[in-house]
């Protein structure tokens, strides 16, 4: 049991760390979407070559925002493991589910507007954020 | 599944603290596990049944 302090694990300490990296990668790469978004109305015009590489640039960010998402599940324990997870499933089925509904009722006409892919976005951080609370309290 | 973790914990006059630190999970994570809100992966169980001495089954009951 006799463990030094210097070797034990400080889970708050090393969770909080990999969430800012974790939320740095993601401010990052929203950034990047922002610039083929907006880039081509605001500055550069139809330039093929320079839309390509901000594609390329939010691409490469975005590969970096995944690393750092594995990397924040590695760094937590066990159990907020579990709880990671069960949100997430629970977020990917609602945005299978949720989507296809979603673009149906476009497809049919039943809203009146267009089924945007941000609809969904919003949908899966929505419910991955319930769903980590709701796991995080089932555990207390 | 019920446990003894916290007799066992107590005997040694151990706190949440420092099992979890033996153990390498967070605080509350032998919490939920002493309040039978978390069943531990094998590897924990292993974990905490050589730290403890004990037979895994001495320490675990999974009959309720």
């Amino acid at each position: 049991m006799a463990k030094q302090k210097e070797d034990l694990i400080d889970w708050p300490g090393q969770t909080k760390e990999a969430t800012i990296r974790l939320a740095k990668w993601t401010i990052l790469w929203v950034i990047t979407v922002a610039i083929p978004a907006f880039g081509p109305t605001l500055l550069w015009g139809e330039n093929l070559l320079i839309n390509s590489l901000a594609i390329l640039l939010n691409i490469g960010v975005g590969i970096g925002m995944i690393m750092a998402n594995i990397d924040h599940l590695k760094k937590q324990d066990e159990m907020m493991q579990k709880v990671q997870l069960e949100a997430m499933g629970f977020s990917l089925g609602v945005a299978i589910v949720g989507g296809i509904a979603f673009s149906m009722l476009d497809a049919t006409n039943v809203i009146p507007f267009d089924a945007e892919i941000g609809g969904i976005v919003a949908l899966i951080g929505l419910t991955y954020l319930i769903a980590v609370f709701v796991n995080i309290r089932r555990y207390k | 599944m019920k446990n003894r973790l916290k007799v066992l914990r107590a005997e040694r006059d151990w706190t949440q603290a420092d099992l979890a630190g033996a153990l390498d999970v967070s605080r509350q994570t032998v919490n939920a596990i002493e309040t039978g809100k978390y069943d531990p992966s094998l590897p924990l169980a292993f974990k905490i049944a050589r730290l403890f001495e004990k037979q895994i089954e001495e320490i675990f009951d999974d009959k309720n």
